[in-house]
């Protein structure tokens, strides 16, 4: 019997995760997927939003606002690429004024700092690519950027560190309320908990409906990016968003921590919580209103377009409770979700603690080392690394300079990559402006070798993603 | 009289061949740049061949296959019986250029050779 | 760490030709870095037949061909170090390389040859919408994994793009025991040689749809199908979707040339080509740094690479040994008429051997019949040749005489165009 069963490896499962485990509690996150971070945590626009824009009095504008207040301190205690970048909204045209000082009104409710309105000249010196037909901008300095997958893989390792077990590959297929605690089926196994965390990102209301009496329904909303080769680096300094107004509500233009550049999204509201596909339609919609907020955005420069699912709910606010008897709901959290994790793993773990009654864990360690990249370290620290590791010395992503040494570090992690697309987003390799066509092979025979797997069994992201399907000459 | 276009393989000039006919005998041949694509043209329509390349098991080497190719030319009519009778085959690094891996492959006449080196681990 | 005159930055076919250059042209002290485990560079990958018409008179395949001049590379003595990536070009040469011997470490060579080569097109560049399953592998990807070992990355292929190793790749799949159903290609020509259709698709049944493209691409997991629409003024035509059912799909969508550690070191590029803009003696705009092969521009042919190569080194043994750069006026070359670009884009024309030939090189951005290739020094017509047919995928290359064009010292441009013949 474990104490907690987290459903829901993303973002919010693994914050909530690693929070629970500053307590004595034995923990189990189960994950449909493969690996962490494969859901709404993966493909996002990689923000720490501020928190002026979510409504002032709701769940969403408190823990976004702490969320982003927390991040600073997190990323240092887990070693995570974050950077405070600030944030513009650029408001296009005049008779826009009243909405753009709304937000700066609703922000100050909600007690973001330093807020302030630039007019056009000063936001010209600040953002020189910003378009000439600008008018002005809420600033926030305290908007950043982060490395989703790097603070979500950092936060479950942590969690490992502490105690917390990860299963994947684990679909929740029911919830059965017995006596004192639940049973979680899934396909493989039984298991049972005396409390239950609903994480399921889009597919929390699925997981809810299993346990509560009311009903609930997300609705995937899908957002369709392009990424753009670090060529662009300094495009925009700021994360540039647009003000809804006269012209729609636009896309963001965004720095990434890796120096590459971020375009999108767009918000189609679909049916499939597996529809990941982009669209024609929807890469074209990005394209058309990139261009609005900033000038000449070298879109020629894209490595590659992605989209990823918001678990949207009609009410636009997250649901954190205890919903049903040591059921937990986690569920309906869209953007700014990311933003808010480091205080919904703090909200859901008091929820927690308070049923459960849990007491402190002396031994725990809220601290974690991120994959040494080499390329931080000094001329002569990393001679000194590559004497010691020659595998440090052997560069197997050429797009991103990483060596072997970092690939195996990823593998052997807990949880640790077990596929093309784990590496990838632990170390970038894969990530660069060739997209994986020299490395992949490589990361496939490491990955065959490391987890003692024949290449035909190594994926690009688990299930039925196999990379080789058979031998030369095998069906001659 | 019959006219056939082909397009020259001999080199990368691919040069666009005209071949005049009379029933299965060749008159001529014209819009080649050098005496090869005249004869390819000849060839092509009377008996087409191909060199063939591809790849043979290798155990204990550097890689687990080497690339091959037929030392000579095999009839287009044969080029997977050719490759079929590769299929079995397992050589033991090391592995030369020029080695004969498999003689007079599908009855064709023509020898398979390694085209690579592959060293012994 | 022992330093060297002459860095060749690449063991590909390019660094290898202009190593043995550089050393015949009495050079003693050279080393080629490689990022590989071995020399060759992408030849090695290549294993069909077809090089070296020109070069050794016969026909080889491409680990043979680099074997040629591994041989040579051997024989001259001239050291290489493998499995190392340089890291980093400074604008004085300085050269920041790492491999699991040496550690991380820095050279300062009195010429660089840069020779890294090209990469492929990614999906992402191509913009095809749909889900991102396993199973889309650029060519060259696919081309490494079946022929150096000798797995198959698909059962039921889908080609898009007809550049030469796409087309190349849909014989040795076939050859493999796979089902290539079709080849798409964007534009209404083909982006590769003639003959490797006829050979690789032709030979085969495989039909080859041109101006069409993929739309879509079905299977989370693993690709399960994708979708073809014909394409009119670069946009799909509705009502022309036609679904091939398929495992992969593989991409043979374009090269560029892999010019970060050049443009780091400040070298300017020719956004035509995304590669160095260079002088006659194939001399980038850092004094001392040559460029050859693919990562200067795209080549058809490995032959052509080779001369080209050979060209650079010499030239990088003359720079070291004279000490420096000619000081002769760089006379631009444009082009125009239909000529997309010229290699080299300067000549100095008052550093020429009267007896010497300048070889220019070029590609055309479309299809064009019957025109004749002209050049110009200033106004005055040097050169000309019929071209029956000139295409894309085909680079042409002009041998100018020296003499012809010191006849016009005060040109102030050398042109290089189509006319109608």
């Amino acid at each position: 019997m474990f104490d907690v069963i987290i459903i829901g490896a993303g973002v919010s499962g693994c914050a909530i995760a690693r929070e629970l485990s500053r307590k004595k509690a034995g923990i189990l996150v189960l994950e449909r997927a493969e690996d962490v971070c494969c859901g709404t945590s993966k493909a996002n626009s990689a923000i720490v939003h501020a928190g002026y824009d979510a409504k002032h009095g709701t769940l969403m504008a408190k823990l976004n606002v702490q969320g982003s207040r927390m991040m600073p301190q997190l990323a240092r205690d887990l070693d995570i690429h974050y950077q405070v970048n600030g944030s513009l909204v650029v408001m296009m045209s005049p008779e826009d004024r009243p909405a753009l000082v709304a937000l700066y009104e609703n922000g100050i409710q909600n007690g973001v700092e330093g807020l302030r309105i630039l007019e056009r000249e000063e936001l010209r010196a600040m953002e020189p690519n910003i378009s000439d037909d600008a008018v002005a901008a809420l600033y926030a300095p305290t908007g950043a950027i982060i490395c989703p997958f790097g603070l979500t893989f950092a936060l479950a390792e942590n969690a490992a560190k502490n105690g917390v077990q990860f299963q994947f590959d684990r679909q929740v297929t029911g919830l059965n309320r017995l006596e004192d605690h639940w049973e979680v089926i899934t396909p493989q196994q039984t298991y049972a908990a005396k409390v239950v965390v609903n994480a399921a990102g889009v597919y929390s209301d699925e997981i809810h409906n299993m346990a509560a009496p009311d009903k609930m329904t997300i609705k995937p909303r899908r957002g369709d990016y392009f990424l753009l080769d670090k060529t662009t680096r300094g495009f925009v300094k700021n994360t540039v968003f647009q003000l809804p107004g006269k012209l729609g509500k636009g896309v963001l233009v965004a720095p990434t921590v890796h120096g590459n550049t971020i375009v999108g999204p767009t918000a189609i509201d679909l049916e499939d919580k597996d529809g990941t596909a982009t669209t024609r339609e929807g890469l074209e919609d990005v394209r058309a209103k990139c261009g609005i907020a900033v000038k000449g955005l070298p879109l020629n420069q894209t490595i590659t377009s992605f989209a990823g699912l918001r678990a949207h709910e009609a009410r636009h606010e997250f649901f954190i409770g205890e919903a049903a008897p040591g059921f937990v709901d986690c569920a309906a959290i869209e953007s700014p979700g990311l933003s808010s994790a480091p205080a919904i793993g703090v909200m859901v773990a008091d929820i927690v603690t308070n049923i459960l009654h849990l007491e402190d864990n002396p031994r725990f360690d809220g601290t974690r080392k991120g994959i040494l990249d080499p390329k931080t370290l000094s001329r002569e620290e990393y001679a000194a690394l590559i004497r010691e590791n020659p595998a440090y010395g052997k560069v197997i992503c050429r797009c991103e300079t990483i060596t072997e040494g970092e690939i195996l570090d990823a593998i052997r992690r807990v949880p640790g990559a077990r596929s093309l697309d784990g590496v990838k987003r632990r170390t970038r390799a894969g990530m660069g402006r060739c997209q994986g066509g020299f490395c992949s092979p490589r990361v496939m025979e490491i990955l065959s070798r490391e987890l003692g797997i024949p290449m035909s069994q190594v994926t690009k992201s688990g299930g039925n993603s196999r990379l080789i399907l058979g031998t030369n000459k095998d069906s001659l | 009289m019959k006219k056939v276009n082909l397009i020259c393989i001999g080199c990368p000039l691919g040069c666009p061949l005209v071949v005049e006919m009379e029933g299965s005998e060749i008159r001529s041949v014209t819009g080649n740049t050098c005496k090869n694509g005249d004869a390819y043209a000849r060839k092509e329509l009377t008996n087409p061949t191909r060199i063939i390349t591809s790849t043979v098991r290798v155990t204990g080497g550097t890689l687990p296959v080497v690339s091959v190719k037929t030392a000579s030319d095999v009839p287009k009519g044969k080029i997977f019986d050719c490759v079929r009778a590769l299929k079995d085959l397992c050589l033991s690094a090391p592995v030369v250029t020029g080695q004969v891996v498999a003689a007079d492959i599908a009855g064709t006449g023509a020898d398979v050779i390694a085209t690579k080196d592959i060293d012994k681990i | 760490m022992t330093e060297y005159d002459l860095v060749i930055i690449g063991g590909g076919p390019a660094g290898l030709a202009a190593a043995v250059a550089a050393r015949k042209a009495g050079l003693e002290s050279i080393l080629i870095l490689e990022r590989d485990n071995e020399l060759g560079g992408i030849l090695n990958q290549c294993i069909h037949n077809g090089f070296g018409l020109h070069t050794f008179r016969e026909e080889l395949t491409g680990p043979e061909y680099a074997g040629r001049f591994r041989e040579q590379v051997q024989e001259l003595r001239i050291p290489y170090k493998l499995n190392t990536m340089v890291l980093d070009l400074a604008a004085d040469k300085t050269v920041t390389a790492m491999n699991g011997e040496d550690g991380l470490f820095c050279l300062h060579p009195k010429a660089v040859v840069l020779a890294m080569g090209c990469r492929e097109r990614p999906r992402g560049a191509l913009n095809i919408p749909g889900y991102r399953p396993a199973g889309i592998y650029t060519a060259g990807t696919a081309q490494r994994l079946v022929n150096m070992e000798g797995y198959l990355p698909g059962r039921n292929v889908v080609i898009l793009g007809s550049g030469d190793i796409g087309l190349i790749m849909a014989r040795r799949m076939t050859l493999e025991g796979a089902k290539v159903h079709v080849v798409a290609e964007l534009m209404p020509y083909s982006g590769g040689l003639k003959r490797n259709i006829v050979q690789c698709l032709d030979d085969y049944g495989i039909p080859l749809k041109l101006s069409h493209t993929v739309v879509d691409i079905q299977g989370k997991e693993r690709v399960e199908g994708v979708t073809l629409a014909r394409v009119e003024n670069g946009k799909p035509v509705p009502g022309t979707e036609e679904h091939y059912p398929c495992d992969t799909l593989l991409l043979s969508c374009g090269l560029i040339p892999e010019n970060e550690l050049s443009r780091g070191a400040g070298v300017e590029i020719n956004p035509v080509t995304n590669g160095p803009l260079v002088s006659d003696t194939l001399e980038t705009s850092i004094p001392g740094v040559f460029a050859a092969g693919n990562v200067l521009h795209v080549h058809d042919l490995v032959d052509y690479v080779s001369q080209e190569a050979a060209a650079a080194g010499e030239n990088a043994a003359r720079y070291i040994r004279s000490g420096g750069t000619g000081t002769g006026r760089a006379v631009p070359v444009r082009c125009d008429g239909g000529v997309r670009y010229t290699v080299p884009a300067s000549v100095r024309l008052s550093d020429l051997d009267p007896e010497q030939t300048v070889t220019v090189r070029f590609r055309v951005g479309n299809v064009y019949q019957n025109k004749r290739i002209l050049v110009y020094a200033g106004d005055a017509p040097i050169y000309r040749r019929k071209a029956r047919v000139l295409a894309p995928g085909e680079m042409e290359t002009l041998g100018l005489k020296a003499k012809d064009l010191l006849e016009h010292p005060e040109a102030e441009q050398i042109l290089v165009t189509l006319e109608d013949a």
